[in-house]
This record gives C-alpha cells, sequence and structure tokens, in this order.
C-alpha cells in the first residue's frame, strides 16, 4: 500500500515530552490529590482518637477499680461516699428503655414499611414517607421535653404506681424517634425484593397479605434484622430523651415504672455536676463511654455486614 | 504515498486481565479519515481510546504494545497525557455539551491551557464554530446555554470544542449514532471537508457510514473467545468491494453484526 | 369459598392494622407539635428573643442561646463543609478500590452510627483539654463538625455521583486534569447537591445537645458570645435546662425555645427542598 512513517518525526517528538510546566502540573495535581486523602482520613483520626480517648482515660480508672467488680457489683454509686463501680445497674437500665422503645418501634416500623413499600398507592407514599421522616428529624432534647411533659402525665393515668421519671415512657418516645429508621431501612430491603418474585406467588394465586408475608419478608429478612440491629444500636446511644426522663437513679431493676439511670444519662449527670477531671469519679465516663461505644460498635459493624451482604446478592 | 500519523503493534488491552482487544497492528494515514467498524462488543471504542490514552480512566485497563504518534510511543515512559489529548481531541457517541455557554464549552480547552486573553478567545471561538459550520447558527447567542441547542448541534459544538486545543487527529466514537438522519448528513459533510487538515479516525457500526465518509477501513471482529482482532484492513473501496477476508464480506453483506 | 372469604377478610384487616402504623407516628407527632404550640405560643414575645436566662420564669430569654447556636452552626459549616467535601470527592473521584479505601468507607459508616455523647467525650480530651480550647464555642464546632462529617460525606458523594460521567469524559478528552475536570465542571453542577446534604447535615448538628453538654457548655449564660473562644450555651441546652426544672413557667419557656428550634428546622428543610427541586431541574437534558 505504500504507507510510510513520517520522517521528520523527531520535532513532535520533544513537544508530547513532560516538560517543566508538566512536572510542575503534576506535582500539583499530586498535592491535591494528598489534600484531599488528609480529608477522607479525617474520619480514620476521628474512629482511632476516640478509641484512644477511652482507652487513655479508661486504663487508670481499671488500675482503681477490678474489672470484676466493674462487670459483676451490682451498685453503681461513685458519687457516694460509699463508693461502688459496677455498671451492671447502668446497662440493666439502658437496656430497659432501649427494650422498650424497640418493641414499640419494631412491629409499628416494620409494618408501616410494609404498608408503604406493598399497599400504598404511589401518591399517598410520596406524603407519608417525607412525613414519616420528619419524625427523625426532631432533636432529641424535645422528644424529652415530650416524655416528660405529655407522655408521663398521660401514663399516669393508665398506669399505676408510674413514678415520675420512668424507663417506660422514655422508652416509648423513644421508639416514636426510632420508627422512621427501621420503616425506611426495612422498606429499603423489601423494595429490593424482585417483583419477578412478587408476581410468580400472585401467579399461584396468593393474596397480598400471604405475598407480603410468605415472599416478600422473608427474602428481605436479612435487610429488616439489620435495620432493627442499627435501631438497637440507636437506643442503646440515644441521651437526651433518657436523661430528661427516665430518672438519675442506678438501681438493678426490670421494672419500666420505676427511675432508672442508663449509661447515656450518667454521663450527662456527671458533666452537669462538678466533679473534677482527672479524679477516680470523674474518669468513670470514660469507662462507661468505652462500653457504649463498644456496643453500638458490634451492633454497627454487624448490621453493616448484613446490609453490604445483601446489597451484593441483588446487584 | 501516505504519511502515517497514528500506529499501533501488537497491541492488545486487559480489563481485570482479560484481554478485550489483541495483537492490534494498524497504520492511520495523515488527513484521512480511517474509519473502524465491526459488530459490537468487537473492541473497536476500546481501540479508539487507546489513540488518546481514555484507557487510563478504566482502573482495571492495561496495555500492552506499543500506539505511536508521529513515531513516539503514546504509552512512553515520560509521555504527558494532558499533552496527548490536547493533540488527539475526541468526539463521543452522545452529545455531551458542558451544561454552560456556547462559548463557554469552546473556550475550555485554550482556558485549562492557560489562555485568558479574552480577545484571543473569541478569536478562537469563533475560528474552531466556523470550521465545525455551527458559527451561523448560533453567532446570536454564544451565551446562550448549550443544552438549548438541537442534538446535531450539540454534536458539532462538541466538535468544535474539540479542535479548540489545536489537535492533529480527531477521534470519533459513533459521532451520529443518536442523531437523525438530517443531522448525519451535516456531520458527514463536515467530516470530509475536516478531513482537508485533520486526520479522522471514526468508529461506526453503520456501514453505509463507512462507505460514504472513509478513505481507509479496519474491519474487527471478536472471535468465540471475545477478544476483538484486526481481520481486514485497506482503503475502503477495497474493502467493500474486494474484501480479502471471507469474514469481512459476510459483514458487509449483511450476513451477521 | 369460605376459605377464601377469611383470606380476604384476614388481607384487609392487615391493610388497616399497617396503615395505622403508618400514620401513628404522625398522630404521636400531631400531639407533640399542639401540646408544644399550646404551651410555648403564650411566651414567644419580642423580650422573649432580647433577654437573658434568669432565675424567674416570666423574665427568662433565649437570646444568649439564640446567639450560641449561631456561632456555633457558622463554625461548624465552616469546618466541616471542606473537609466533608473534600473527603467525599477523594472517595468518588480518585479513590482507587483498595484496602485503604475500603477501611476509610467501613470507618465513615460506623461514625454514623457512634452515639453523639461519645463525641462529646471525645471533644472534652480532644478540644476542651488537649487542645486548651477551654468551653468555647470553637470547640463545641469543631466537636459538632466530626459529628455530622459522615452525613456531610455521604450527601455530597450522593451529589458527585449524580453528575453523568460522559462530562468527565468530555472535560479529560480536551486534556484536563482530573483536578481540573473536578473543579470546573464535576463541582459546580453537584453543588446544589451538596449544598442540601449541608443543610440537612446543619440541621442535625443544630439540635444535638448531649456532646455539647459533655464538652461543659454551661447552661447559664448571661452575656452575648462575642468570638470563637468565648463560653457559650445553645438553644437545645437552654431548653434541656428548662425542661429539668419543676416551674410550669419553665416549661412554658422550654415550649416556645422548641417552637423557635422548630421553626429554624423547618425552614432549613424547606430550604433544602428547595434546593433539591432546582438540582433536578438543572438536570434534565
Amino acid at each position: 500500500m505504500g504507507l510510510t512513517s513520517r520522517s521528520a518525526a523527531e520535532i513532535y517528538t520533544v513537544r508530547l515530552q513532560r516538560g517543566v510546566a508538566a512536572r510542575w502540573r503534576e506535582w500539583g495535581e499530586l498535592a491535591i490529590q494528598g489534600l484531599l486523602l488528609f480529608a477522607a482520613m479525617v474520619s480514620v483520626f476521628t474512629t482511632l482518637g476516640i478509641v484512644a480517648v477511652l482507652v487513655v482515660e479508661a486504663i487508670p480508672f481499671f488500675q482503681q477499680v477490678s474489672l470484676v467488680e466493674f462487670l459483676t457489683d451490682p451498685q453503681w454509686t461513685p458519687l457516694f461516699a460509699q463508693k461502688h463501680f459496677g455498671i451492671l445497674p447502668l446497662v440493666a437500665g439502658t437496656f430497659l428503655t432501649s427494650a422498650v422503645a424497640l418493641a414499640l418501634a419494631m412491629p409499628v416500623g416494620l409494618l408501616s414499611a410494609i404498608y408503604l413499600s406493598e399497599y400504598a398507592p404511589v401518591r399517598v407514599r410520596a406524603i407519608l414517607k417525607p412525613a414519616l421522616e420528619v419524625l427523625a428529624g426532631i432533636p432529641t432534647v424535645v422528644y424529652g421535653y415530650f416524655a416528660l411533659l405529655f407522655v408521663t402525665p398521660l401514663l399516669k393515668r393508665v398506669v399505676p404506681d408510674l413514678e415520675t421519671f420512668n424507663a417506660l415512657s422514655a422508652g416509648l418516645t423513644m421508639g416514636v424517634m426510632i420508627i422512621p429508621l427501621i420503616s425506611s431501612l426495612s422498606e429499603d430491603a423489601l423494595y429490593a425484593v424482585p417483583s419477578s418474585l412478587r408476581e410468580a406467588a400472585y401467579a399461584l394465586g396468593a393474596t397480598r397479605l400471604e405475598v407480603a408475608l410468605r415472599v416478600v419478608i422473608p427474602a428481605a429478612l436479612s435487610g429488616i434484622v439489620a435495620s432493627f440491629i442499627l435501631a438497637a444500636s440507636r437506643a442503646v446511644g440515644e441521651t437526651m430523651i433518657v436523661a430528661i426522663a427516665a430518672g438519675q437513679r442506678p438501681i438493678l431493676t426490670l421494672d419500666p415504672r420505676r427511675a432508672i439511670e442508663t449509661m447515656t444519662a450518667y454521663i450527662v449527670q456527671v458533666s452537669l455536676g462538678d466533679t473534677p477531671h482527672g479524679t477516680l469519679e470523674f474518669r468513670t465516663i470514660f469507662a462507661v463511654g468505652l462500653v457504649l461505644f463498644l456496643l453500638t460498635l458490634v451492633f454497627n459493624l454487624i448490621a453493616l455486614r448484613i446490609i453490604e451482604r445483601y446489597r451484593e446478592v441483588y446487584r | 504515498m501516505e504519511e502515517i500519523v497514528l500506529e499501533t503493534q501488537n497491541l492488545t488491552v486487559y480489563y481485570n486481565g482479560r484481554p478485550a482487544i489483541e495483537g492490534i497492528s494498524l497504520r492511520i494515514p495523515r488527513r484521512r479519515i480511517t474509519a473502524i467498524i465491526g459488530p459490537s462488543g468487537c473492541g473497536k471504542s476500546t481501540l479508539l481510546r487507546c489513540f488518546n490514552r481514555m484507557n487510563d480512566l478504566i482502573p482495571s485497563a492495561r496495555v500492552t504494545g506499543r500506539v505511536l504518534f508521529e513515531g513516539v510511543d503514546l504509552y512512553g515512559p515520560d509521555v504527558d497525557v494532558v499533552e496527548v489529548r490536547r493533540r488527539i481531541g475526541m468526539v463521543f457517541q452522545k452529545p455531551n455539551p458542558f451544561p454552560k455557554s456556547i462559548y463557554e464549552n469552546v473556550a475550555f480547552g485554550p482556558r485549562i491551557q492557560g489562555i485568558r486573553d479574552r480577545r484571543k478567545l473569541d478569536e478562537i471561538v469563533e475560528r474552531c464554530l466556523r470550521a465545525a459550520a455551527l458559527w451561523d447558527e448560533v453567532k446570536d447567542k454564544l451565551h446562550q446555554n448549550a443544552l438549548t441547542l438541537s442534538g446535531g448541534q450539540q454534536q458539532r459544538l462538541c466538535i468544535a470544542r474539540a479542535l479548540a486545543t489545536e489537535p492533529e487527529v480527531l477521534l470519533m466514537d459513533e459521532p451520529a449514532s443518536a442523531l437523525d438522519p438530517i443531522a448525519t448528513m451535516k456531520i458527514e459533510d463536515l467530516m470530509r471537508e475536516l478531513a482537508r487538515e485533520y486526520t479522522i479516525v471514526i468508529v461506526t457500526h453503520n456501514m453505509q457510514q463507512a462507505a460514504r465518509v472513509s478513505d481507509y477501513t479496519a474491519f474487527m471482529l471478536a472471535g468465540e473467545d471475545r477478544v476483538g482482532r484486526l481481520i481486514e484492513f485497506g482503503p475502503t473501496q477495497q474493502i467493500f468491494t474486494r474484501p480479502r477476508d471471507r469474514r469481512t464480506e459476510d459483514y458487509i453483506t449483511g450476513r451477521f453484526g | 369459598m369460605e376459605r377464601r372469604q377469611r383470606r380476604e377478610i384476614a388481607g384487609k384487616v392487615f391493610e388497616a392494622v399497617a396503615l395505622t402504623a403508618t400514620v401513628f407516628g404522625l398522630v404521636v407527632l400531631a400531639m407533640l407539635l399542639f401540646d408544644v404550640a399550646r404551651r410555648g405560643l403564650g411566651v414567644l414575645s419580642w423580650s422573649f428573643f432580647t433577654r437573658y436566662p434568669s432565675r424567674f420564669p416570666e423574665q427568662a430569654g433565649i437570646r444568649s442561646a439564640l446567639l450560641g447556636t449561631v456561632w456555633v452552626m457558622a463554625l461548624t459549616a465552616l469546618f466541616s463543609v471542606p473537609v466533608g467535601v473534600a473527603a467525599a470527592i477523594y472517595l468518588e473521584e480518585y479513590a482507587p478500590r483498595n484496602r485503604l479505601t475500603r477501611f476509610i468507607e467501613l470507618n465513615i459508616n460506623n461514625l454514623a452510627g457512634v452515639p453523639s455523647i461519645i463525641y462529646g467525650l471525645l471533644g472534652l480530651e480532644l478540644f476542651v483539654r488537649g487542645l486548651k480550647l477551654e468551653r468555647s464555642v470553637l470547640a463545641g464546632a469543631l466537636t459538632l463538625s466530626l459529628l455530622i462529617l459522615p452525613i456531610l460525606i455521604a450527601a455530597s458523594r450522593e451529589a458527585l455521583r449524580a453528575v453523568p460521567m460522559s462530562l468527565r469524559e468530555a472535560a479529560f478528552a480536551l486534556g484536563a486534569t482530573r483536578w481540573q475536570v473536578i473543579r470546573h465542571q464535576v463541582l459546580p453542577l453537584a453543588l446544589p447537591g451538596i449544598l442540601t446534604g449541608m443543610i440537612l447535615a446543619l440541621s442535625r448538628a443544630i439540635g444535638e445537645t448531649a456532646p455539647l453538654i459533655t464538652i461543659g457548655a454551661l447552661t447559664f449564660i448571661a452575656f452575648d458570645p462575642k468570638g470563637p473562644l468565648d463560653k457559650f450555651t445553645v438553644l437545645p441546652i437552654q431548653i434541656f435546662n428548662w425542661v429539668s426544672r419543676p416551674q410550669a413557667g419553665f416549661h412554658a419557656r422550654a415550649a416556645g425555645a422548641i417552637l423557635v428550634l422548630l421553626a429554624v428546622l423547618l425552614s432549613m428543610n424547606g430550604l433544602a427542598i428547595y434546593l433539591r427541586y432546582r438540582l433536578q431541574r438543572r438536570y434534565q437534558w
């Protein structure tokens, strides 16, 4: 065909090579990338910072209080003359309020997820879904106000012997707060179930209820479970509602009518007081914080793992 | 005697360690239109994107063999990718103007090269829009959003935008496949016009288009192993009238693809 | 036949129960708003906004709390937005798919679920004591910045992802460097989405109470914070303080302050919705 390469290629050769300007430009690009990476690493530093702070303050605490006492002593009285450092009452308080909250939020949240994904007409869904999100956007201190000044007086009419500060109304209010969390995460999971599965069930003569309960929910189960776990993590870490409405009395009880104290409320109590920094009493909040952090960390990691897995399945 | 601008030597591209095209050796002559044809999935676009190193943007892509531009290996150790892309422009399948004014679309290339002088930019914008046969249609609305143009106008704007960096080569990846017949005709006329000054490589699955506009044609095909290979390359007229390979003949006579 | 009827009735009953569950939260929300309005509307007057807190409910106002909230939010936005957007840009536009990237993403996802009070403990040790910022606006803003970073990053990433790949390719093909592509083409288009995310993240921060109590923000401030190193209180802390008192007069003040807080939140969300609407319009091409 008579094709030949051009002879004067050298003229161009020089210009394609990186010159001084190109090298400067590349250094600039690299510097920008480094800065951006640093910003992304802030989250890693934050995690490290949290762990470091909690551990550094918890170590001197555990040098004075044995881990066995911390985990088994049924009394928590670090601010009194007769000091006991058993975290069990705080854990029980946290468990109690969280259990009440989840007992409300899990069924209600799941039912509303089912309604929104399987029943609601498009227009109803377009209104209800963002309206539910509003619940999640209300500051927790407002829920605390509501629990103490509205829910508790209301419950006192029906629940005998309900104390003014109690785990029940704090837990119920917290439950309302986390309904949207469960509802929207569960709905994502239900929504991700392929419609071919539903159609197959309808073709076999199943009713809508049967399709929802026997086909869609089982298929979305892992996502629903993940939403429950995240909700539990949220309930365990919730602070203002319980600090306002559940009380500041660390007793070991499972009676939701009584005033109790959660781990988070205890941290608030000490922060508001005049306990000097650096004392054993003050360090208790880091020991409690460490337990709280580890607890929520485990919940979060399990939920994240589940979510990651079911996203892969339906990708 | 044709002068060679671009040349690939035993070029292979891997995605995730698996070859997508393999052993491509091709020479593209200066100021001619070279069409790359073949059924979808044969690696036409992958090959085209080797000429301006757009494959670099895909993290899993790896290239072996050589791509020579004016005799220099584009994948050589000290090559400036930015300079490569400036000298070898590209037009994409779907018109993709920036959602900015017509003027800013054309001025973007010169601007990032550091040209700030307004008069010079004005001059470049006018020259490139004229070269892309768009000036008369848009000269009164240069500062309107480019997305208000029709699809065909948008694609010509993308060509003008590519010309603004003063490239020697224009790569076109099915530039008319998203356009109606009249807009397509305008683009094809424009390509013939541009071939007086520029070397054009066009990927197309439209054989009539390849026959209409190109001087040379390369036919690619993926085998059972889904690896694209160059089957035949030659002057367009010869490929379409006297193909040497049976598979080329099957394809251009419409027996598959 | 009878069996079919039973199944149909069961279906209707279930649908009614599910609808009730969905509406339940909204009913509670309505009761909450009604109660707050009933108690708080009466205290809303000019003097409520201009007075400092007081031992006497009738004289107590939210001046210092409102100013503190404005100060803390402004600084929080100043710190968190650049870092959050930069992190999102890195993860969307640069990050290779390797273990470091996965580790960073895991960190961000986990941090989103860490209780806010834990951030307070971090802020107390790191900013209040470590950097010796004391119980200042600055320490509070830095703490809240870390708290909302995961939300900001997630929202910004979504906004960046919505920018069509074809625009990046067009810019790269013209010889733009990666940063030029981002700076000139991607960021301007992602901006409304990023702003929306920023507003939503700040509306989370504006209601936060626990971390600020933990870092030692005061509950009684009878002066205007005038700089980043001044002591401060914020609206939620003021609300908490008033709710915790026994007198009904303070409860009414708390309700009034809640009304102000909710009004601020409502307008922020309205702005976010408006921006999202504008964003959707711009992408139609």
